[in-house]
């Protein structure tokens, strides 16, 4: 194995001190992508949450309560289906059905939708978790269901859901790089563009980096959430 | 509707496409499951090494699993990719996308490992030696077999996660089961093969995914 050619190749600082304007312009579009699908899918996901809760409730007609099927469906196949299959499939399906968005709007939509499953799956969860006698003393206490899901509910429901939330969130952001894939101009595209340019690794081990320094204080924060709330 | 149908069901198309789905739907279950164990024995036996309290070997350890927690799986695939031609060009693409998924999986499996061994009281490991048991007789015949069962929830959602991450062997060009569709996708241009390949993906790992919730529930 050649041992020189290999740290030229994939650490030679000039050609990353080159790159970096271009990366830094990629990891915006990173950091962009990651913000709406973030922001976008944990609101859908507890929208979501809450009404698969309401539809279950007891005393709804039947009719009510098979509303919750095709729900249950579009979580399911969010979870099993890996997110670059989705992404790819949205990406070429979506011009045949005359819809026309650009890549990045792609992107968002299949982050924000595959995020919003996962996140109603765990909203539900914390939901479930919370003791029933919580409702009960809320509604005789007055409290409309909307209200006591609002103010009691959902504020305790929510630390349950942390944990298994924080790892998600970041795993859906590290999910961000798959865009590349279909030619938006994240981090990975740009080093990819600087591979090609240049013949040489070091704009990939540069993006690495970058999204190594971006991520890991998240991976540490999520760790220690976890711990907190075992205790 | 004829035309969505034309688009995205169309009959002319699965009929030719299937035999090239079925080469990639052959490689991606090879992938999945030479991955699955690869990760999940070396992430055993990371988290068994931690067992050992040896401060630098936990120290390294930390670090691997820290930074592998925080590349995108993408990104690690690349670099092994570019990496190929320094391991002689014959490497086959198939172990670089094993290599990728192992040192990636390894991470995960060795927190949700480490994480069932430490919750095994300390009263266990205390009576194991007290009664002439060595380090890895204790591990083997009186930790591991009680942290299986602690175990089993997350380590089965994260095999889960693993065999979705191996479409992105098709990144690399491994003739994966998504590559072989987007192959007969563009060459028949249609989506047809694009929504067998995600039907493929569902009904495969749905089952999986309701016993994930199935053993999460019953662990709660």
């Amino acid at each position: 194995m050649n041992i020189r050619g290999l740290i030229d190749s994939f650490f030679n600082v000039r050609i990353m001190l080159d790159y970096l304007p271009a990366l830094a312009r990629g990891l915006l579009v990173t950091v962009e992508i990651a913000g709406l699908s973030l922001a976008l899918g944990l609101a859908l996901g507890m929208v979501l949450a809450v009404i698969r809760v309401a539809l279950k409730r007891r005393g709804n007609p039947r009719f009510v309560r098979w509303l919750n099927v095709p729900l249950a469906f579009y979580v399911d196949s969010m979870r099993a289906l890996p997110p670059l299959v989705t992404l790819v499939v949205v990406y070429f399906a979506l011009p045949y059905l005359g819809v026309y968005i650009s890549r990045f709007w792609s992107a968002v939509s299949v982050f924000v939708f595959v995020l919003a499953a996962f996140a109603s799956e765990i909203f539900r969860a914390g939901i479930e978790s919370v003791d029933r006698g919580q409702m009960e003393a809320a509604r005789s206490q007055g409290l409309s269901y909307l209200q006591t899901m609002r103010y009691v509910i959902v504020p305790q429901a929510f630390r349950v859901a942390l944990p298994p939330l924080t790892s998600r969130m970041i795993s859906i952001t590290k999910d961000v790089s798959l865009a590349s894939v279909i030619g938006v101009s994240d981090l990975l595209k740009e080093a990819k563009l600087g591979i090609a340019n240049t013949y040489n690794t070091s704009p990939l081990i540069a993006a690495a980096i970058l999204f190594t320094l971006l991520f890991l204080p998240l991976v540490r924060l999520s760790m220690l959430v976890e711990r907190r709330m075992k205790r | 509707m004829s035309e969505f149908i034309h688009n995205f069901f169309n009959a002319e198309i699965m009929a030719k496409s299937w035999k090239i789905i079925l080469v990639g739907l052959s490689n991606t279950v090879q992938l999945a499951i030479v991955a699955l164990i690869c990760a999940a024995i070396l992430g055993l036996l990371l988290a068994v090494i931690r067992g050992l309290k040896n401060k630098v070997l936990d120290a390294l350890i930390i670090v691997y699993v820290d930074l592998f927690r925080a590349l995108p799986t993408i990104v690690l695939f690349m670099i092994v990719y570019y990496m190929l031609p320094f391991f002689g060009l014959s490497f086959p693409l198939f172990w670089a996308a094993v290599v990728a998924l192992t040192v990636n999986g390894a991470a995960y499996f060795e927190e949700i490992f480490r994480a069932g061994i430490e919750a095994i009281d300390r009263g266990q490991w205390e009576a194991a030696r007290s009664l002439g048991l060595d380090f890895r007789q204790t591990m083997i015949k009186v930790i591991l077999p009680q942290a299986i069962r602690i175990v089993i929830p997350p380590a089965t959602s994260n095999s889960l996660e693993l065999v979705k991450t191996t479409v992105l062997a098709s990144v690399i060009s491994m003739p994966d089961l998504l590559y072989k569709a987007q192959q007969a996708a563009g060459l028949w241009y249609n989506p047809t093969p694009l929504v067998m390949a995600a039907l493929i993906f569902l009904v495969l790992l749905w089952p999986f995914v309701r016993l994930t919730s199935y053993l999460e529930r019953r662990m709660a």
